[in-house]
């Protein structure tokens, strides 16, 4: 069936890389997606001069400056605020009215990238008068999209899909009066973060350190293998409080996963799940 | 016209990738139907569609198709007589176990989904008992996955560029690969009811 009699050369070095990458560094991506890390590794091999793996893995092993830009291109960073604004439409109309019943409330954006999904988090409870009570954790597992994060500049021609997507998610007012516009970049009004911590956590290696009643983490698990996503959920598991919530990327779904009986489907069309009361 | 490959020796095939873009719908409603329910192959399809709304290829094409036609779910294992699409907006990929992965990556050749992602995953899960086959297109998306296909020692196929909609794709992909032969759609149809183990072209 499969040719498994040799493993090709470049498979192996590739194991031998993300070993190299764990035990100096301890960033683990052993249990990523091996396709997909194959393929941006393949691509960073190419634009760093690198003819193999092995020659990549001497370059990060001697060379600790290489690592930040390694890692851009082992962790993916796409996002838009208000990406797939039924989800977002979703919260409000179905999960806000739950959570209006805390008197205090935490929220975790798992995998927080450069913090699109956060401020869009903070916009929306904002706009629903949960802000002030309510404390985000942002995290993620690259200082440097951490520290995009923290800053939330955002390109400005970038800002006319974040518009028409808050809009569409049921936006109360305008996404201009969140941002000043200057020498073409968007800065976010900084108080959107003033109730948030950006801390770096990974799903992979890292415990839970909170309870929260939100866990929002989209368009992360499809990048983690079987093994690696059922560590991740369990996590969420682990640190929602009761009925909490935990919502995931538009084409993600807990089907394959081993916590799949601890959750319930809120929403049929938008992949928002519950923790059921009883585990 | 013959629908062996070249050594005019049926290969073990297990797995077909398809390619499309501009002309899909027209090409594909002409390839498949002829596919019997029990077709013993998985077919994986990345057709470029608009992101921001739902995809309506695979609901069109199911109620001409016998197989199993379905969009792609992160994870989820392959199986035989299942047409499995990317989903808009992500890439679609193929794990060494046989999983499908989805992702968010960048587009590539403008496109998310890339058939040149599907392409280059797939030959590397599945060597030389792939087939892939281009179709109709207007851009050059496909070619580089086609050529990783015939590299691994995959076959591939193209859509004669004559009798496709839109001929850049099908011409990319002939360029980019020696190895590839253009066929009619109507070859292409009984290349693929071969190899899908039931004969009914």
């Amino acid at each position: 069936m499969t040719n498994s009699a040799a493993v090709k050369a470049d498979e192996i070095e590739l194991q031998l890389f993300l070993e190299a990458i764990y035990r100096r560094y301890h960033y683990d991506f052993r249990g990523y997606s091996r396709a997909s890390i194959k393929r941006r590794l393949l691509l960073a091999r190419e634009r760093m001069g690198c003819p193999t793996f092995s020659a990549l893995q001497e370059r990060v092993l001697y060379d600790a400056t290489v690592l930040p830009q390694l890692l851009d291109y082992l962790t993916v960073q796409v996002s838009d605020m208000f990406r797939d604004p039924g989800y977002f439409l979703a919260l409000r109309e179905q999960v806000i009215p739950h959570l209006r019943t805390y008197p205090s409330l935490k929220v975790w954006v798992a995998g927080c990238s450069s913090g699109e999904e956060l401020y869009s988090l903070a916009i929306l409870f904002r706009e629903e008068g949960l802000e002030s009570r309510t404390m985000f954790y942002a995290t993620d597992i690259n200082a440097g999209a951490l520290a995009k994060a923290e800053a939330g500049i955002y390109d400005l021609q970038r800002l006319a899909l974040f518009t028409r997507n808050h809009n569409l998610a049921g936006g109360k007012g305008s996404l201009s009066d969140y941002y000043t516009a200057a020498y073409g970049a968007a800065r976010l009004d900084k108080t959107l973060r003033r109730r948030t911590v950006f801390s770096d956590h990974s799903l992979v290696s890292d415990a839970v350190f909170a309870e929260v009643h939100l866990v929002s983490c989209r368009n992360v698990l499809i990048y983690f293998d079987r093994p690696l996503q059922d560590r991740a959920v369990g996590l969420f598991k682990a640190a929602l409080v009761r009925k909490g919530f935990l919502g995931v990327g538009a084409r993600e779904s807990l089907r394959f996963n081993a916590h799949a009986e601890t959750f319930a489907q809120v929403l049929s069309g938008e992949r928002i799940y519950q923790k059921r009361g009883d585990v | 016209m013959s629908v062996l490959p070249l050594d005019n020796v049926l290969r073990d095939i297990h797995a077909v990738v398809i390619g499309a873009s501009a002309g899909a719908i027209a090409a594909l409603s002409r390839l498949l139907p002829p596919l019997a329910p029990d077709c013993a192959l998985p077919i994986l399809v990345a057709v470029h569609v608009p992101a921001d709304r739902p995809n309506n290829i695979p609901a069109l094409l199911q109620t001409r198709c016998r197989v199993r036609i379905k969009e792609a779910e992160d994870k989820e294992p392959i199986l035989p007589g299942t047409m499995y699409f990317a989903p808009p907006d992500y890439h679609l990929l193929v794990e060494r176990d046989h999983r499908l992965s989805l992702s968010n990556e960048e587009p590539v050749n403008y496109s998310r989904p890339s058939i040149d992602v599907l392409f280059e995953s797939a030959a590397e899960a599945y060597g030389r008992t792939l087939l892939a086959i281009i179709l109709s297109g207007a851009n050059e998306d496909g070619a580089k996955g086609a050529r990783a296909v015939s590299e691994a020692g995959g076959l591939v196929a193209v859509q004669s560029p004559d009798s496709a909609d839109a001929r850049l794709m099908p011409e990319a992909a002939l360029a980019a690969c020696p190895d590839a032969r253009p066929m009619s759609l109507a070859a292409l149809s009984e290349l693929l009811c071969t190899y899908g183990g039931r004969v009914r072209c």
